[in-house]
């Protein structure tokens, strides 16, 4: 009844191609970008700023990255840790070098940079798969960490070894450094997210995705019917790093300010990011906001309720927390292996037949 | 020749890393060859193990700090001690519990899905696992003692000075793990080849279809091979336990296991104990030859790299089985 296709008249051929065809669908998405571009702005405040939305909006566009590559190309990926750091201090570097050039441009690049690191890194998937590449590109998350640790060329030498981001602004308004604007900052973040999921969302429906989900599905078969692997799986291996790298530069530039690379992007970040996408959906662009929803506000929720509620201590908070975001991941892949996305298919499917379902 | 000297130290010291690598990679193949699970878990596997035996010993209440943060209560402490062996055998029922578990749970429901999603499945468990050692036993550096001889081998030392006017430092519990872990492979391998379930263990691993068909049931044989990887991971904890206390980086030589897995194979057991010496020994001749020059602990990605490298020319690593793939 609210959900359907009937009655959903198509007229002309770009009317046919748009990016929801459904109009409940376009009706929602538009309203989130509303809500999201119109309304939060003024109402954010530090503490939900800081704790939810920042994380959530970085974390969603690392999420859309990494299940470009994993849930669409199938080629699994640990080094997402690495890869984030590489856009940390490919921003930090072009920062420093070049103050006078706006602070977006220097996002793009580094998501440039990070894509070049990230084919460099995926040359081998086109010799080894499955676990093995798992397994490989875990080399690029300890290589990557260890080179940022030691090498003081790429944090200009400070004494801690840390990298701080210095204060940059966008048309005026301070976006890095201690005194930003938390609505300015949540909004630059929107920014890159609306893009990536915009460009997310049409790579995969074009030619391009569908020879990525040919290589998923089977790679030898998609070779014998003319896709050519190299090109689309070091192609999904450019799109995800170019978004996991932007990611990491808002990490470090727009939401931590200051970043220890060994403690900031270490192998739980790989793995967050990978159950963000497990749990909120191989393969699906909704997912990868649901996933990183999910487990950016399970942490806090839990805080909340043990820590403030209950009195726990701290570290059996954590503890617990590991233990549920374990059982989670084996729970959704024994029950539901397509996550969140394909629980609300599952609602659409129900909603298009209500309240007459036979 | 000074140099050439220390060399042969470090080259002696990485061959009994080598062998505790070798240890952790062997608990790997065993689970990979028969159920085709790739299992990230066997780090913390020994990890847990480990503070069970370790809480055990010390005669800790399993949970006690969760029951005190609820109930208000203060207890901490049965007020026994263990001896070794006997915590060692109720570890190991422990160990084979947690299989049942697994299996029951788990990987029942997970049969004929693709390796990777068995994978990603492992690591969930892995976080449970770790969440759950914490939570029963304290997260703080636990001490693990059952005896085994630690420190500098004297007799090495004072031969080694004699013949080379500098004796060589080699720690007595190595020399222990070397031992320990031959004893191991010779008892899996009598294991797999004269016994009626290690017969079963390898047909299944051959090929489940026909051993199901034979009468070999597949539910009991994944019990046992997780129950023999516990195992496995018992000795790499008590080994690793010993060495530097039981705490959470116990589960940190997962990764350390599976570069060496690259390396040899996945599917061989040789592969595992050659994968690993490769790796110990090489990882500590490039930190001590290449490392100061580029800034040193190399020995976080060298291992990868290496195996990477490796893999891009010998897809399938040392001993594995040919890659065969058809559409």
């Amino acid at each position: 009844m609210f959900y359907r296709e009937a009655g959903d008249i198509k007229t002309s051929y770009v009317d046919d191609g748009q990016t929801f065809p459904i109009r409940l669908d376009r009706q929602l998405y538009f309203s989130a970008l509303i809500v999201a571009w119109g309304v939060i702005p003024f109402l954010v405040d530090d503490y939900w700023a800081n704790a939810v939305l920042l994380p959530f909006l970085i974390y969603a566009i690392a999420a859309i990255g990494l299940n470009i590559l994993v849930g669409y190309c199938g080629q699994v990926s640990l080094g997402t840790g690495g890869f984030m750091a590489v856009g940390a201090y490919a921003v930090y570097k072009l920062m420093t070098a070049m103050p006078e050039v706006n602070i977006l441009i220097h996002v793009f690049l580094a998501g440039g940079i990070t894509a070049l690191v990230g084919v460099l890194f995926g040359l081998p998937s086109l010799r080894i798969k499955g676990f093995y590449l798992a397994v490989a590109t875990l080399a690029a998350q300890f290589f990557l960490v260890w080179l940022f640790n030691r090498v003081p060329w790429f944090y200009n030498y400070s004494a801690s070894g840390q990298i701080t981001a210095p204060e940059r602004t966008i048309f005026g308004v301070v976006v890095t450094g201690a005194n930003s604007e938390t609505w300015a900052t949540y909004l630059v973040c929107l920014f890159f997210v609306t893009l990536a999921a915009l460009i997310a969302r049409n790579l995969t429906r074009g030619a391009i995705g569908r020879q990525w989900m040919a290589i998923r599905d089977m790679d030898i078969a998609a070779e014998i019917i003319g896709v050519n692997p190299l090109s689309a799986k070091l192609g999904a291996f450019a799109v995800s790093s170019f978004f996991i790298g932007v990611s990491g530069a808002l990490f470090f530039a727009v939401y931590l300010g200051a970043v220890e690379v060994g403690e900031v992007f270490g192998i739980n970040k790989s793995f967050l990011v990978l159950f963000m996408i497990i749990i909120g959906g191989l393969g699906s662009i909704l997912g990868s906001f649901a996933g990183a929803a999910f487990l950016v506000l399970l942490p806090v929720l839990l805080k909340n309720v043990l820590v403030g509620g209950l009195n726990w201590p701290t570290d059996l908070a954590a503890h617990l927390e590991f233990m549920i975001v374990g059982a989670l991941i084996v729970i959704f892949l024994v029950a539901e292996p397509h996550g969140i996305a394909q629980l609300w298919r599952l609602a659409k499917e129900k909603l298009r037949l209500w309240p007459f379902p036979h | 020749m000074d140099n050439l000297i220390f060399a042969a130290e470090v080259f002696v010291n990485g061959l009994m890393a080598g062998v505790l690598y070798s240890l952790v990679a062997i608990g790997f193949v065993l689970i990979y060859k028969a159920s085709g699970i790739f299992n990230y878990a066997q780090g913390v596997m020994a990890l847990f193990s480990a503070l069970t035996l370790v809480g055990l010993m010390n005669g800790q209440v399993p949970f006690g700090h969760l029951i005190n943060a609820i109930f208000g209560t203060q207890v901490h402490h049965f007020g026994w001690h263990l001896p070794a062996i006997v915590a060692i055998v109720l570890t190991m029922g422990v160990m084979v519990a947690l299989a049942w578990i697994v299996q029951r749970v788990i990987f029942r429901h997970l049969i004929n899905q693709e390796p990777i999603i068995l994978f990603m499945a492992t690591i969930g468990l892995a976080y449970f696992m770790e969440g759950l050692g914490d939570m029963m036993w304290g997260a703080d550096i636990k001490k693990l003692d059952i005896g085994l001889p630690q420190g500098i081998n004297t007799g090495i030392d004072s031969f080694t000075a004699d013949l080379f006017g500098y004796g060589f430092f080699i720690d007595n519990l190595d020399i222990v793990a070397t031992f320990i872990a031959a004893g191991l492979v010779v008892v899996l391998v009598a294991f797999s080849h004269y016994t009626k379930q290690g017969r079963a263990m390898r047909a299944v691993a051959d090929d489940h279809q026909a051993a199901l068909s034979v009468g070999v049931s597949l539910n009991f044989i994944w019990i046992l091979v997780w129950s023999v990887a516990g195992f496995v991971a018992l000795v790499a904890g008590i080994m690793w336990g010993t060495k530097s206390g039981v705490q959470f980086s116990l589960s940190l030589i997962a990764l350390k296991a599976l570069p060496v897995l690259m390396l040899g194979g996945f599917t061989s057991i040789p592969g595992a104990i050659v994968g690993g010496l490769i790796i110990g020994i090489g990882e500590k001749l490039f930190e001590f030859s290449v490392g100061p020059i580029i800034g040193g602990a190399t020995e976080n990605w060298f291992a990868y790299v290496l195996a990477l490298i490796f893999l891009v020319f010998r897809p399938q690593g040392l001993f594995g089985e040919r890659i065969i793939e058809r559409v």
